[in-house]
């Protein structure tokens, strides 16, 4: 895969990734997403992304080649890869922060390294390719337990750990009403994920109908579409009694609609890292002392938020890439005890060779389009 | 409104990870106390640098892995040493580099271009897929550019004379 420009990427034969540190692999690739936050790429959203670059930060595949340094995995292995690049060992990396790593990206301080997510991240090539350089193979990657679905596999790299945690830091208590911003892959992930900490009521917000129509089904919630409320914030204060939510979570990011400045200066002008519609509206409509959850992404510079409220109102906001390692061994077993069903978020299954069509389908939500897995040719 | 009208505790795992003890929880609860120990840590063995890579000026060095995608190259390039020069606290770090990324763009036509390519833009823009899905979209989309080019064309050439 090779950007080119916002709205433009194409297929392109490259050298095959070498080995550039000991402790690196080569992983031939059998499976690997677009996420949503790929589009704030292909938006041309996120500062440094640079023509030429490969995307992709929710793959697994092959060991092919390993660096001497090597000893977590073997040639063979199948492994899903995180996407965070961590390092194992910093301080940030030993607190469990594997998306923190300060080992990882040279390029930007408040970010670790991330595959395939522009130079801001690391300028690592990502997965959307036959083949990729693995950092840190001792860390990241993780062997595919035998009986795991590879479709759900490759699901548990970022979108089952990102919806998890955007509801793990909701600091959800048992009874809670829980309110989600987003209706896309990790939105719906984090409505289903809300119910494991106790959630009483889970309520997700969106625009899209086919979308809430997925989320009501796929994770037993209330979906609701902002555009046929006059506000959305006072709806979700009056269907919590006039209280606000316990916990609110956005899992949108710098691409939200539904407020005409927010889209004005952060979409259309680039006055701000993006529209911030989605953490406005869960900062306004969490209960005072609530406690607001961010996983959407937001560009670095900087954005209109009502911090005002923030302060007036008591509320925690807990925010962080996922922390995929972490969380893996507790994700693999709700997932192999069916108690997730992360490849029922797969609508499309597409070659890689048609990555500009897929990336096309998922950005423009067409034909009912949820999560978009991409094949390449040499997966057998 | 109230969701009250199936029993949310026969969800599967409902309640499962309830802790009382993951209070505060992540990103608070794994602290180790070695914050204060700063950079002083086992570092990894650095990766050599065999491209140009742009550090930013909050960091004392470059990671010990880092990526060597696309190279800064061109007038791009330039605009991206410019914007490295400042720290990541800066306008002046982040605007130049969405103005680099647009520069990019034009920089990779003129290469492709160079190397007897013809980018066949619309393919890259997924269109194929737009004409499956979207075919009334599409051919709205056809019909206004196709009016406003139109009315700019007339604007223009009325103006001339």
């Amino acid at each position: 895969m090779n950007y080119r420009g916002p709205y433009r990427v194409r297929i392109e034969q490259r050298p095959m990734p070498e080995i550039l540190h000991p402790e690196d692999a080569i992983v031939r690739v059998t499976r690997t997403c677009i996420c949503g936050s790929d589009l704030h790429l292909y938006h041309g959203m996120v500062p440094d992304t640079r023509v030429g670059s490969t995307f992709g930060h929710e793959f697994i595949g092959i060991i092919e080649e390993i660096g001497p340094l090597v000893t977590e995995v073997k040639i063979g292995d199948q492994v899903l890869v995180p996407f965070n690049i961590a390092c194992g060992r910093c301080n940030f990396c030993k607190q469990g922060l594997y998306g923190n790593c300060n080992e990882s990206n040279s390029m930007a301080s408040a970010v670790g390294g991330i595959f395939g997510y522009s130079h801001t991240a690391g300028g690592f090539n990502g997965g959307q390719a036959e083949y990729v350089r693995v950092p840190y193979a001792n860390t990241g990657p993780t062997v595919i337990p035998a009986d795991m679905d590879p479709d759900d596999a490759v699901l548990l790299t970022d979108v089952v750990p990102t919806g998890y945690q955007a509801a793990e830091m909701g600091g959800i208590k048992e009874g809670d009403t829980v309110v989600i911003f987003g209706a896309g892959p990790i939105g719906i992930m984090a409505a289903r994920c809300a119910w494991f900490f106790g959630a009483s009521r889970v309520i997700i917000i969106d625009h899209i109908d086919y979308r809430l129509e997925f989320a009501r089904n796929y994770a037993k919630c209330e979906a609701y579409n902002f555009k046929s409320m006059e506000d959305p914030v006072v709806f979700i204060k009056k269907i919590t009694d006039w209280y606000g939510a316990d916990v609110c979570i956005d899992c949108v990011g710098c691409e939200a609609e539904g407020n005409a400045l927010q889209t004005f200066t952060g979409k259309i002008t680039l006055m701000q890292a993006g529209a911030a519609t989605a953490l406005q509206w869960a900062i306004n409509s969490v209960k005072k002392g609530g406690i607001v959850s961010v996983v959407g992404v937001y560009g670095p510079p900087f954005n209109y938020v009502p911090i005002g409220n923030v302060l007036n109102k008591g509320i925690t906001i807990r925010a962080n890439q996922a922390s995929v390692k972490r969380l893996l061994p507790k994700l693999i077993e709700h997932v192999q005890a069916g108690r997730l069903n992360p490849k029922g978020l797969i609508t499309h299954k597409v070659p890689l060779e048609e990555i500009a069509d897929a990336y096309h389908i998922f950005s423009a939500k067409l034909d009912e389009c949820i999560k978009v897995v991409l094949i390449p040719s040499t997966k057998s | 409104m109230e969701n009250n009208n199936f029993d949310y505790k026969n969800i599967p795992g409902w309640g499962l990870d309830i802790d009382e003890r993951n209070e505060p929880t992540y990103p608070m609860k794994n602290y180790t106390g070695d914050d204060h120990k700063r950079l002083d840590y086992e570092k990894p063995l650095q990766q050599p640098a065999d491209v140009e890579i742009l550090q930013s000026t909050e960091r004392p060095t470059l990671s010990a892995v880092f990526g060597n995608a696309s190279p800064p190259s061109g007038l791009s390039g330039v605009i991206r040493r410019y914007a490295f020069k400042h720290s990541e606290d800066r306008y002046r770090h982040w605007i130049p580099l969405i103005i680099a990324d647009r520069v990019n763009a034009w920089e990779g036509i003129i290469a492709d271009l160079r190397n007897g390519v013809i980018p066949n833009i619309l393919a890259e823009r997924g269109w194929k897929s737009e004409l499956k899905y979207n075919r009334a979209g599409l051919t709205k989309k056809i019909v206004i550019t196709g009016v406003i080019s139109l009315l700019l064309l007339s604007y223009l050439k009325r103006k001339k004379r």
